[in-house]
């Protein structure tokens, strides 16, 4: 009659709606990957001559390196040679120059996502610039943002209007040398997004980016840039889907944030690439390198991130706390269903005094799948007085799941604190039995419940993305009773 | 209103119930008492729909409908409430939340549109005071942290919001001291109206003190033995459910 351990699995069905591919022509570079490879890349993007030295030194390192393998996770063998690394829209002529000669079909396709890219319908207060497959199709607001001071556009555009900004941050934070994949995408970047806050401005409105995989075979491998100067403040969402497919892709991004003093960045994350389907064929490899630098006093960066998607997911948005009194948090909600894999967490570095850092961790796992939270706190030893608090939460849906937690902590400084909880429970059938005697439904009263549960790190998200991420768990969880 | 016949359950090889007749009427209040181990939460669950019971034979007509072939979430939105023995915690969910998802829940099933948000707390807030309820209670995640008596004061507030027409209250006076169980009494009777039903399971004649029943019940061995009317309980109170057990073997 009502709800046994079995069904409470049952009612974590996926029901992936973003899984359609855009018809369209595409100009693709066929696959492999050699110093030829990337030197027609960054002709193609026009790039400045640092960017192909930087392109091709990562690519040497690269090439020394060996794939890591801390991570508590199954990963089938990447064969580099056979993706594509550049796959775009072709271009009407010289490319758009406003929105209204953006190709209608890609319009259209963030329309369905729910991301209106056109003049009447563009969401209120956010900027948006849309990247598909290796390109930036559009953004929105620029005329405004300028008028701000604020220089928000693709990273491609970026080493075209403004190569001196990029040339002096861009590595900065996560260095060509950092890990493999940091290497990988170093090389081969193709687009993403570039931000700049002038000293003093509070950037308008929330910027973010919406990166789509649409082509077959080809990895993305986006790097975006944020500086926010000295007294300046800026909330950058961003987003992420994909179509359905039977081949594992790879996306591989690199996020590199830097802070002077007073500065505060807001960084929040709703992924939710393809994870693949219920035996676990196909779906996004998510790797990626996110590392915030408070390089000025009191400055304060805040990750926010919402994972349900990717078939493997391997990031650590981490903060290196340098300034005194800087603060870092890291609030992150996993939800690992079927085959999904997750190995994620953050690295919090204390070296300057006073430092602060907050970690929150939210892991729900159900039906077959690992999740994993791995985190560092490092505390060094001019870090008098740092501060951290961490806290790791783990949700069991069913009982052929499986949730690790690995918390490391380095400590060279007697004054620090640091304290680190951790709980473990499971959606009981008592839970279930009593919302269902209440008039629930028991995929209401899941999806409820895992609400409730993930209620510390949603309260942290931008509005208009909290409501998104409550839908997003709703629909992972969406299903019928056994 | 309810019409139990002949009801036999089991947990898995174990008999339970053992060809249970009940009846109750609209606006009738019956109290089932009976020993440890009698069959007494067996039934409050069986009624409610939880899983885990064999039903072997017997039928349980509920409003004119099989009870036992409806889903637990459908017998709660027809307006069987279950009172909890033993009331779930749900961390991160606020209790302001469950009643309004529950409601509409309800509401739905019956046609209405989602309660508007204002007419809501209104009510809500007019209830709480019922039950001696602080508003923070609201707004606290449901029954985390909360005593004893709090977390069976916030099963009355359920039934009070939801407005059900037959209340299982499953020993809703066990783990009450003497004043929390006078102002879940107070609830319990401000609930009563001439269609709304009530079937009390209680060890205890101390609850009856206060909430007055029309029909009293001995469930002994998995049978209803005796019943009668208030009388029956002081009865019991006086010489013990050896009495009774005696008097049917």
């Amino acid at each position: 009659m009502s709800t046994s351990a079995q069904e409470i699995e049952n009612l974590i069905a996926q029901d992936y709606k973003q899984g359609f591919v855009t018809e369209i022509e595409v100009e693709t570079f066929p696959p492999g990957l050699d110093e030829e490879v990337i030197a027609k890349l960054s002709k193609i993007k026009n790039e400045p001559d640092f960017m192909l030295e930087y392109r091709l030194k990562a690519f040497r390192h690269w090439q020394t390196m060996k794939e890591p393998n801390w991570a508590q996770l199954n990963i089938e063998p990447i064969d580099y040679q056979s993706i594509s690394y550049y796959s775009a829209p072709k271009k009407k002529g010289d490319g758009p120059q406003s929105l209204d000669e953006v190709d209608p079909e890609l319009l259209e396709t963030y329309k369905k996502l729910g991301i209106p890219l056109d003049e009447q319908e563009r969401l209120a207060g956010v900027a948006v610039d849309a990247v598909f497959d290796s390109v930036s199709v559009a953004t929105t607001f620029k005329g405004k943002l300028k008028d701000a001071g604020v220089i928000f556009c693709p990273i491609s555009e970026a080493l075209q209007e403004h190569p001196e900004l990029v040339k002096q941050y861009l590595g900065t934070v996560v260095p060509e040398t950092d890990n493999f994949f940091a290497a990988l995408n170093a090389a081969v970047f193709t687009d993403g997004s570039f931000v700049y806050i002038p000293k003093g401005v509070r950037c308008p409105m929330e910027l973010s980016t919406y990166f789509r995989i649409n082509a077959a075979n080809t990895g993305q491998f986006e790097r975006t840039l944020i500086i926010a100067d000295a007294d300046s403040h800026v909330s950058y969402l961003e987003g992420c889907t994909a179509p359905m497919r039977d081949e594992n892709q790879l996306h591989a991004a690199v996020v590199e944030l830097v802070l002077m003093d007073n500065a505060e960045i807001k960084y929040s994350t709703v992924q939710n690439w393809y994870p693949g389907d219920e035996n676990g064929v196909g779906g996004i490899y998510n790797f990626v390198t996110k590392r915030a630098e408070c390089r000025g006093h009191n400055s304060k960066v805040s990750w926010t991130q919402v994972e349900t998607g990717s078939a493997i997911t391997w990031k650590y948005p981490s903060c290196v706390l340098l300034g005194d009194n800087s603060i870092g948090e890291f609030y992150s909600v996993a939800l690992t269903n079927n085959y999904q894999q997750a190995d994620t967490g953050t690295k919090m570095i204390h070296i300057g005094k006073n430092t602060r850092s907050t970690i929150i961790s939210k892991g729900i796992s159900a039906g077959k799948a690992q999740n994993t939270y791995r985190g560092l706190v490092k505390v060094g030893k001019g870090a008098e007085n740092a501060r951290n608090y961490t806290q790791c939460d783990s949700l069991l849906v069913g009982d052929k799941c499986g949730a690790h937690t690995f918390p490391y902590i380095e400590v060279k400084q007697p004054s620090a604190q640091v304290e680190h909880e951790a709980t473990t429970s499971k959606i009981s059938e008592d839970q279930l039995f009593f919302c269902q005697q209440r008039g629930l439904s028991a995929e209401d009263a899941v999806s409820m419940i895992v609400n409730g549960f993930c209620k510390e790190v949603f309260k942290e998200l931008p509005m208009e993305f909290a409501v998104e991420a409550q839908a997003l768990l709703g629909i992972s969880l969406e299903g019928s009773v056994g | 209103m309810l019409n139990i016949e002949n009801l036999h359950v089991n947990v898995g090889d174990k008999i339970i119930l053992k060809g249970l007749n009940l009846q109750i009427k609209p606006g009738e209040v019956h109290a089932i008492m009976g020993p440890n181990g009698a069959g007494k939460s067996t039934l409050s669950h069986v009624l409610s729909g939880k899983a885990g019971y064999t039903i072997t034979q017997g039928k349980v007509t509920y409003a004119g409908q099989d009870l036992l072939d409806m889903d637990p979430e459908l017998r709660a939105r027809e307006g069987v409430f279950l009172a909890f023995q033993y009331p779930v915690e749900i961390p991160g969910v606020s209790n302001i939340y469950l009643l309004k998802a529950a409601l509409n829940a309800i509401r739905k099933h019956q046609g209405l549109d989602e309660v508007d948000a204002m007419d809501f707390l209104t009510l809500v807030k007019d209830k709480i005071k019922l039950l001696q309820m602080d508003e923070k209670f609201l707004y606290r995640a449901v029954n985390d942290g909360f005593s004893g008596g709090e977390k069976k004061r916030n099963e009355i507030l359920q039934a009070a919001i939801l407005e059900p027409k037959l209340c299982i209250l499953d020993e809703t006076d066990s783990g009450l001291d003497i004043d929390a169980l006078k102002v879940v009494a107070n609830g319990i009777n401000s609930l009563r109206t001439e269609e709304r039903s009530f079937l009390m399971i209680t060890h205890y004649q101390r609850m009856l003190d206060y909430i007055k029943p029309d029909f009293v019940h001995v469930l002994a061995d998995g049978k209803i033995v005796k019943s009668g009317g208030p009388e029956l309980a002081l009865e019991l109170e006086a010489k013990g459910y050896q009495w009774v057990e005696e008097k049917v073997a």
